[in-house]
């Protein structure tokens, strides 16, 4: 068996982190009954639930993605073990068909030649100007190259039977969980959406089960200049997407939180002071702050090439560093929000009532002003969260996003747009990942509704 | 003329529809006064909205008939309905101040009514809105057509919307509440002016109220509500003297007055049942003194007791007076000794800033020399207008608001000015119980935890086995049960989290209690319980009130001393029996006239005093009182009066008695 | 009321300081000049000779605050802060790494990004503000319900979807108009249709359902139910008393805006080929140029705190109690 050496990223490190608290506020709030009646809520909320079974599928593509190693290369015995400079996670792993299978250029999906004519040496008849025949997108069939349709179809449809089977496992299993938890209610009324969620869950199986079944015969949704499957760089794209959207988030809100309601809090001149630093990043436009501080950033990169080991750690602290800046640019509103609420609590009489015995400005911010703060802070959340995933497409366009070598949807759309001048156009990267990005966005929109309306004291 | 026949109307939640109320009927004559009473949530105001047919959107009108002159006003259509909201019948609403339009002049709102229902533009109607104005008491009515809502006071903000109502010439007049939002002296302008209009105009009117003291001066006749039913209906003078269903004697018990001191309250017990869990026979039967088993099984029928007095309930009884034994309180006569807090020229000013560099251009004078001195066991009632700085009294005491000048002095040691350590001890001495019991709780945390706060921060019982027994004993001393201790604020009624409010202010063992209108914002059966509560506490603890209230009646029940304040100013004070029975200066005269009274007789004499609290940023040269003031002389524009004694213990500020 | 925008604009100014000192320490702080010299002429090959050569020609070997061998007012001006910085606030941008001078470039380029920035804004917030207050009109019915739906999908999109699917098929298959490019004077409009229409297509969902979101905060409040009882009809209702009211809260996001629009849109000027700031921004970045992108930094903060001043006086005209105060 080939070693492998664990490479830990700071990108990893965080995502990690947060899913640990993520965990942690989990428990957090089973011990908290009105951020839980919240909660149960959220999961009453059959589209809620729904968007939240898609994100957790994306999610799960993320953590998968960010579980890194590096190969080690075969070596002599005795020798010092060499291991590979490409950076590998768990994903690349799992879909190693997907990430090594590459074409010359581009195909269509579903093809079994190229895009474009070359000149092929066909043995018998010479030299032949036609569209060469893929390595491996439909090299199963053999010269029954017109099946495709066909062949394709069948399969599909034997994987989705597959996936209904299975699917129908998992509906069992809630059931007769549900049915012994509450005998008397159908599934259809239980207070937790099983029903959204379940639906959800065929649908998602009824199509990503084929696809991934003819993923491993076909190209399905075609290869990209380089011969690249598309498919990979859509899986390689969502944990782009995730960090960007939630490390941004976790950078900001510590930030955020504090000074907003320290502002409201203690007014005076810990308040001015605080204004006066967000009404100037306020002022500056955001898209030129990113730039500038992306900007200096490369250059402080380009000037340090010895701090890196891998390209792929090179373009980790990029992306790391724009979450920084996203972050730094973001948190204004939030901060501001909290002050104004802040103020609003620290009139409400249990706040005096406090006061009135006593107890310290920090206690009183733990104990009564950041819990009936909370529904803000996941709102804003799981609010922003879609806004920063779109935003990263458009940075990443302008030039000023993650960095080139990653994949990301950005990068995809940016690569894919030069060719939409080509006749015949190549359209699959570019629907691809604009499809992927508005099923995430959506999804995550969605959620982000239904936790707005549970936890919105004014809707409660 | 309005007629109303099993009318029910409901709340919609998802796919359930609830019925707020069920199935009542009345109808009011020509120039009668209808009075609703009923406590909160009774369903009196969406009767009212039923009517109009301006249910807010989860409301349903389920079934039954409306119908004015004879002609029926749910099948109409809405474009028709139009034609009579407006026109043929107005409303009011219980807050002027969110009830019009912030970003419209006032003529521009009553113009709407008078293009809309008469026809009337240009010249015409600018001459109608000035009569209007004119009738509903606004002097100079040119100006104030072209002034926004925001440059009006409360009570010309109402009269404005009485205008409002009146415009389209309406037969039918709703009052919702119209005097809650508003100052006693201002609402006697307000019942008189709706008083006087009826009259000249022939009007019906339909007044919704919880105030029996309304009642008294206003209806004709009066339709009790209970739990979204009428329970009996009678005529003003039937109502009160020969009050017959048990709820309505019970809200009559209830009332705090001078001839029930040293005597507990009879409240009723329990709550109103839920919409969700409506009892099948008498909604009144599970808080009811005369329960039968025939109540839980059968709701009672209408049955006629007099003429013109229905009444529906199982009991024939007469009255609940004899049957219900009062419980006298042992009033802790304690002498008044020395003080133990003794407030001396007590100010607070909070600066007006303006202009280019933020100067301090003024103050406004909340408190402006305040001395008052509590005795230990004694109630010392701060009574006072909205807006004359009683709660920042209150609050400046506790040191929550730093005091601008004089001082507050605690046994022998001065608190103000008092940082750190030295304050928090002082503050053990004593605490406050809020207004509004909703937002006196963190909601986020359990009743246990609330209580022990004060005792965590101060360091009263540190062990922890210690301090949860002293919470439950707590618990158990203001009336709830112990097992409340892991709820949530949420869970419980007003009247339940102002006892919780009670015992954390009480879980420090304060020798003083500042209560900010405890009461006001509960009904009056729960008000009863309460009061009833703060009366056993210092029975059993000792413990002095400093009751901050506008409310004349719980003054009367609670108080031992009483102090009147006008404009960040004590005008008067003294003991109870002295200022409530021959009160000097002409403020706390035309204050306690004006309060309406419960009784038939209650309106004997009757002060009117014109105009409204001025601004205490801006107050008026002299005596404050003196623009108000009906017996004002020309030194009261040129001076304030020194304080004068009156007696040993009453003192008063005016020059009528220096 | 004077007074009130005097105080406002001298308080504009330590906020422009706070801005420069933060685009100062970005560009001079986190990397040296020397590092940008590096950069500039590739990071390989140079010489120490060529890096002083660069700083020299463009004014970066000077000291970055403070200059201790000059005496008096030249130890504060002779500075890369003071000739780079605080110059800007008399409107002396420098030059640009092409040598051209950048204050004459922002002018000639405001009007081309002011001709699309324009016509967008407006005819976006006419579009939504009408489509929201139908949402608001019919709240609570099936018409609602689905238009809340499309504005959720329609946020979900990718503003550079609705660029590139906009272009190819206006364009390219259906070919209306130019897919870019920008023309003088009146020819100009065929260029600007496609860009104007996508621009308000692209903000639909999100503003519509902001504003939707407001109107109905209103409808509930206390006078709405006052108006009804007068026998209003509910178009009055909506047009007199309601849209009043919402157009205070809408104004704060709205009037905040409108100086920004002379920066032009940096996606939409650079797909269209639009000569204005956007793309001037665009190409300043992609060839790294410092100098320009710090003047558009100051010029956006500049325009931000007009907007905001801007914002506080149009409150004064639709909110009497602003008004009389």
């Amino acid at each position: 068996m080939m070693g492998f050496q664990i490479v830990v990223l700071w990108s990893d490190v965080l995502i990690w982190l947060l899913v640990a608290a993520g965990l942690g506020v989990g428990v957090l709030i089973a011990k908290n009954p009105p951020l839980l009646a919240a909660w149960r809520r959220v999961g009453a909320n059959r589209v809620g639930m729904a968007s939240a079974t898609v994100l957790l599928g994306f999610i799960l593509i993320g953590l998968l993605d960010s579980l890194h190693y590096r190969a080690q290369l075969e070596s002599k015995p005795g020798q010092k073990a060499a291991y590979a400079v490409e950076v590998l996670s768990v994903l690349d792993a799992l879909a190693s068909p997907l990430r090594s299978r590459n074409e010359k250029t581009y195909s269509e999906p579903f093809a079994t030649r190229l895009y474009a004519k070359e000149t092929i040496d066909v043995p018998g008849q010479g030299t032949v100007r036609d569209y060469p025949r893929l390595k491996h997108g439909g090299k199963h069939l053999g010269e029954r190259e017109d099946d495709v349709v066909e062949d394709a179809g069948f399969t599909a449809f034997k994987a989705g039977v597959l996936a209904f089977v299975g699917w129908l496992g998992v509906f069992g299993a809630v059931a007769t969980v549900n049915r012994k938890k509450s005998p008397k209610l159908k599934l259809r009324e239980a207070a937790f959406a099983w029903d959204a969620v379940l639906l959800t869950l065929l649908l998602m199986a009824l199509t990503l089960v084929p696809l991934f079944w003819l993923a491993g015969q076909y190209h399905v949704f075609g290869t990209d200049k380089v011969g690249q499957d598309v498919l990979y760089q859509i899986l390689k794209s969502v944990r782009t997407g995730l960090i960007i959207g939630l490390v941004t988030t976790l950078v900001m809100l510590p930030m955020a939180v504090l000074l907003g309601i320290v502002a409201g809090y203690f007014r005076g001149w810990v308040d001015d002071v605080i204004q006066y630093i967000y009404t100037v990043l306020n002022s500056i436009p955001g898209v030129l702050l990113i730039a500038a501080a992306v900007l200096m950033m490369q250059v402080v990169i380009d000037t340090h090439p010895e701090w890196f080991s891998t390209a792929a750690e090179r373009a980790d602290l990029r992306l790391l560093a724009l979450c920084f800046i996203l972050g730094i640019t973001s948190w204004t509103g939030l901060c501001r929000l909290l002050r104004g609420e802040t103020l609003k609590l620290r009139e409400l009489e249990y706040i005096q009532a406090a006061q009135a015995f006593g107890v310290s400005s920090w206690r009183i911010i733990v104990r009564h002003i950041l819990p009936n703060l909370m529904h803000i802070v996941i709102i804003a959340l799981v609010m922003d969260f879609s806004g920063l995933v779109l935003a990263e497409a458009v940075l990443s366009y302008v030039g000023i996003g993650v960095d080139p070598t990653m994949t990301s949807f950005g990068t995809m759309i940016n690569n894919a747009r030069m060719e939409l001048g080509r006749e015949p156009v190549v359209w699959w990267s570019l629907v691809a990942a604009f499809s992927a990005m508005f099923i995430l966005v959506l999804a995550a929109n969605l959620f982000a509704d239904a936790v707005r309306d549970a936890f919105d004291p004014r809707a409660a | 003329m309005l007629k109303v026949d099993k009318l029910r109307l409901g709340f919609s939640a998802g796919k359930t529809t609830l019925a707020a109320v069920d199935g009542i009927s009345f109808s009011i004559e020509k120039g009668e006064t209808f009075a609703l009473l009923g406590e909160s949530g009774c369903g009196k105001s969406a009767t009212a909205q039923g009517i109009m047919r301006l249910l807010p959107a989860a409301g349903r009108i389920l079934e039954g008939n409306v119908a004015l002159e004879g002609e029926p006003l749910l099948s109409l259509s809405e474009a028709d309905m139009r034609a009579y909201r407006g026109g043929r019948m107005a409303m009011i609403f219980q807050e002027p101040a969110t009830s019009l339009n912030p970003v419209l002049t006032v003529g521009r709102q009553i113009g709407e009514v008078l293009e809309r229902h008469l026809d009337l533009r240009g010249a015409a109607a600018t001459e109608r809105m000035v009569d209007l104005l004119r009738q509903v008491g606004i002097a100079d009515p040119e100006r104030r057509l072209t002034e926004y809502p925001f440059q009006l006071s409360g009570g010309m903000k109402q009269r404005v919307m009485i205008a409002i109502a009146l415009a389209g010439e309406p037969e039918l007049l709703i009052a919702d509440e119209p005097t809650t939002a508003l100052d006693v002296t201002v609402q006697a302008q307000i019942l008189d002016l709706l008083a006087k209009i009826q009259v000249d105009r022939g009007m019906g009117m339909l007044l919704i109220t919880h105030d029996l003291g309304v009642v008294a001066r206003m209806a004709h006749r009066i339709g009790v509500m209970y739990a979204g039913e009428l329970v009996e209906v009678a005529s003003r003078e039937e109502f009160f003297t020969e009050p017959r269903h048990p709820y309505t004697q019970a809200l009559f018990e209830a009332l705090p007055e001078i001839s029930r001191r040293g005597l507990k309250l009879t409240t009723i017990p329990g709550q109103v049942p839920s919409l969700a869990a409506m009892p099948t026979g008498c909604r009144f039967a599970d808080r009811c003194a005369h329960v039968m088993p025939v109540c839980r099984e059968k709701s009672p029928d209408w049955r006629e007791v007099a003429n013109g007095h229905t009444v529906r309930c199982h009991w024939q009884g007469e009255s609940a007076e004899e049957s219900v034994t009062r419980h006298a309180v042992t009033e802790l006569d304690i002498d008044p000794g020395k003080p133990f807090l003794q407030v001396g020229d007590l100010k607070v000013h909070f600066p007006i800033r303006k202009g280019f560099l933020q100067r301090t251009v003024g103050h406004v004078r909340a408190v402006d020399g305040v001395s008052l001195g509590i005795s230990a066991g004694r109630t010392l009632a701060l009574v006072g207008e909205s807006g004359c700085g009683k709660t920042t009294v209150g609050k400046a005491l506790l040191q929550l608001i730093q005091p601008t000048a004089g001082n507050v002095r605690l046994g022998g040691s001065e608190l103000v000015g008092l940082k750190g350590r030295k304050l928090r001890d002082a503050r053990r001495h004593m605490q406050m119980i809020f207004q509004d019991p909703f937002a006196s709780l963190n909601p986020r945390l359990r009743v246990g935890e609330i209580i022990a706060e004060g005792m965590a921060a101060l360091g009263v019982e540190t062990e922890p086995p210690a301090r949860a027994a002293a919470v439950a004993a707590l618990l158990q001393q203001v009336g709830l049960p112990g097992e409340a201790i892991d709820r949530y604020p949420h869970e419980f009624s007003g009247g339940q989290r102002q006892r919780i409010a009670i015992a954390r202010a009480l879980a420090v063992q304060p020798e003083l209690l500042i209560c900010d209108e405890p009461t006001s914002a509960l009904d009056v059966s729960v008000q009863a319980q309460i009061l009833n509560l703060l009366k056993k506490l210092q029975t059993e603890l000792g413990v002095a009130y400093l009751f901050i209230t506008h409310n004349f009646a719980v003054v009367e029940y609670l108080a031992h001393d009483v102090a009147v304040m006008y404009l960040g100013r004590i005008v008067e004070q003294g003991r109870a029996e002295e200022v409530l029975r021959s009160p000097w200066h002409p403020y706390t005269q035309a204050l306690l006239s004006a309060v309406p009274a419960p009784h038939l007789d209650g309106q004997v004499q009757v002060i009117r005093l014109p105009g409204e609290t001025p601004s205490p940023a801006n107050p008026p040269s002299g005596c404050h009182f003196h623009p108000r003031c009906p017996q004002a002389m020309d030194v009261c524009r040129q001076r304030y009066p020194t304080v004068s004694g009156i007696s040993g213990t009453h003192t008063v500020s005016c020059h009528l008695a220096g | 009321m004077l007074a009130y925008i005097v105080r406002r604009l001298l308080y504009a100014l330590p906020i422009l300081i706070g801005v420069n000192l933060v685009t100062f320490a970005l560009f001079f702080v986190v990397n040296t000049p020397d590092d940008m010299a590096r950069m500039q002429l590739g990071v390989k090959r140079v010489t120490p000779e060529a890096i002083e050569k660069w700083k020299v020609e463009r004014g970066y070997d000077k000291p970055l605050l403070l200059n201790a061998e000059a005496g008096g007012l030249a130890s504060v001006t002779n500075t890369i802060f003071f000739e780079k910085s605080a110059r800007m606030f008399v409107g002396d941008f420098g030059r640009a790494e092409d040598g051209r001078d950048i204050a004459r470039e922002i002018g000639g380029r405001m009007l081309p990004s002011l001709a699309i920035a324009l016509p967008t804004f407006i005819l976006g917030l006419f579009v939504t503000i009408t489509f929201a207050l139908t949402l608001a009109f019919f709240r609570a019915t099936a018409f609602d319900f689905w238009g809340v739906v499309l504005c959720v999908a329609a946020m979900s999109i990718s503003g550079l979807f609705y660029i590139i699917g906009g272009q190819y098929l206006i364009s390219k298959v259906w070919r209306l108009v130019p897919i870019s490019g920008f023309g003088a004077g009146l020819e100009a409009w065929r260029f600007l249709i496609l860009p104007v229409v996508i621009g308000v297509v692209s903000g639909i969902g999100s503003s519509t359902r902001w504003y939707r979101t407001i109107f109905l905060e209103e409808v509930s409040k206390d006078y709405v139910r006052t108006a009804r009882a007068k026998g209003l009809p509910e178009t009055l209702v909506f047009f007199r008393h309601i849209l009043r009211n919402a157009m205070i809260p809408i104004l704060t996001g709205v009037v905040v805006v409108i100086p920004m629009l002379f920066m032009g849109s940096l996606l939409t000027e650079s797909f269209f080929g639009i000569p204005g700031l956007g793309s001037y921004t665009i190409d300043a970045i992609n060839a790294q140029d410092f100098s320009v992108v710090r003047s558009m930094v100051f010029i956006g903060s500049v325009l931000y705190i007009v907007g905001l001043i801007l914002t506080d006086i149009s409150y004064t005209l639709v909110d009497p109690r602003i008004r009389f105060e």
